[in-house]
């Protein structure tokens, strides 16, 4: 039952970003560009949004559907790992147009050069893992 | 209905992603996509050479089926959901876009540059889209999170270490663009 509802949850998202074209390449590109305010108008409503319901979350700590209390863990503080992490990130969207939930999304639509930046992308998380302990985090 | 088959306005996506992260939320999960590539490498084995991939991957099993879901989501929009894919983009974008060698732009989802199925049998952008993807991967996992864990949920938490990584994410981005897309393109 709970599979089907991650599954179902999975198929609406997938749709969205999709119909949204945030899993167009082009759109990144002008989002980087500054040329269109429908990047922008995407996360900021989804952010803005996001942070009233976890928020309220949050304050009245509701269980969950499920009966188990919710418990939202922090990022662990830090610099060096988010702004370097974050630029490796971003020159990669940027590449290929694609952040990991896109990839996804993009392989069901049938783009299938896209199973290219999945499999690198997978080795990039596999590189990381093999030399975490030498970066700084 | 026929706004379902037309691109949707961000006034529609954005509060629809946030219902996704509410959804998932009330039912006791974090929303992040790139923890999958991890729990990919885990299931292949990586366990054998660092630690960091040795957890037990059941416990993430529920967002690889939220993710086969994205799949069957992307399918289905593109298939049955959409009749003219063409993403109207920024009149002067696709002038630059056109000048750089996308000539497609304007008139498609993807560019036919990096997206054709002739780009297995061309190293230049086959190298590209190899880079590219290996900086997501790398990337993410090095900042904690992609756009889904950091942007959507980290920035809703109002994680100032996900506002950093969002920043990472914009520098880097935007020196692609500005500065290295010149000189590849």
């Amino acid at each position: 039952m709970r599979s089907i509802i991650y599954l179902g949850i999975g198929v609406f998202f997938g749709i969205i970003l999709f119909k949204s074209e945030a899993a167009s390449w082009f759109r990144i590109y002008e989002m980087f560009q500054f040329k269109s305010f429908h990047m922008y108008g995407i996360i900021g409503s989804t952010v803005g949004i996001g942070i009233i319901v976890t928020q309220l979350i949050k304050k009245y700590a509701p269980k969950s559907f499920y009966g188990a209390p919710i418990t939202i863990t922090p990022k662990e503080k830090g610099f060096s790992r988010y702004i370097l992490g974050g630029i490796l990130f971003g020159l990669g969207w940027a590449l290929a147009g694609a952040c990991p939930g896109p990839i996804f999304a993009l392989l069901g639509a049938g783009y299938f050069p896209i199973i290219i930046v999945l499999i690198s992308s997978i080795l990039g998380t596999f590189l990381y893992g093999i030399v975490k302990n030498k970066l700084p985090h | 209905m026929n706004w379902i088959y037309n691109p949707w306005p961000w006034y529609l996506s954005g509060p629809l992603m946030a219902l996704v992260l509410t959804i998932l939320l009330m039912i006791g999960k974090r929303f992040g996509m790139s923890s999958n590539l991890k729990t990919i490498c885990t299931i292949c084995g990586a366990g054998k050479v660092s630690s960091f991939f040795r957890f037990d991957w059941k416990s993430q099993q529920w967002n690889l089926i939220v993710v086969l879901g994205v799949v069957i989501g992307g399918f289905i929009a593109a298939n049955f959901l959409s009749t003219d894919n063409t993403v109207h983009i920024n009149p002067e974008v696709i002038y630059d876009l056109q000048s750089k060698g996308f000539t497609t732009a304007g008139e498609m989802y993807m560019p036919d540059l990096l997206f054709s199925n002739e780009v297995f049998t061309q190293p230049k952008e086959l190298l590209l889209l190899i880079i590219g993807g290996f900086l997501v991967g790398f990337g993410a996992r090095y900042a904690g999170g992609c756009t889904s864990g950091h942007a959507i949920s980290g920035l809703s938490n109002l994680q100032i270490p996900s506002l950093i990584a969002v920043i990472g994410f914009f520098i880097g981005g935007l020196t692609m663009v500005h500065i290295i897309f010149p000189l590849i393109f």
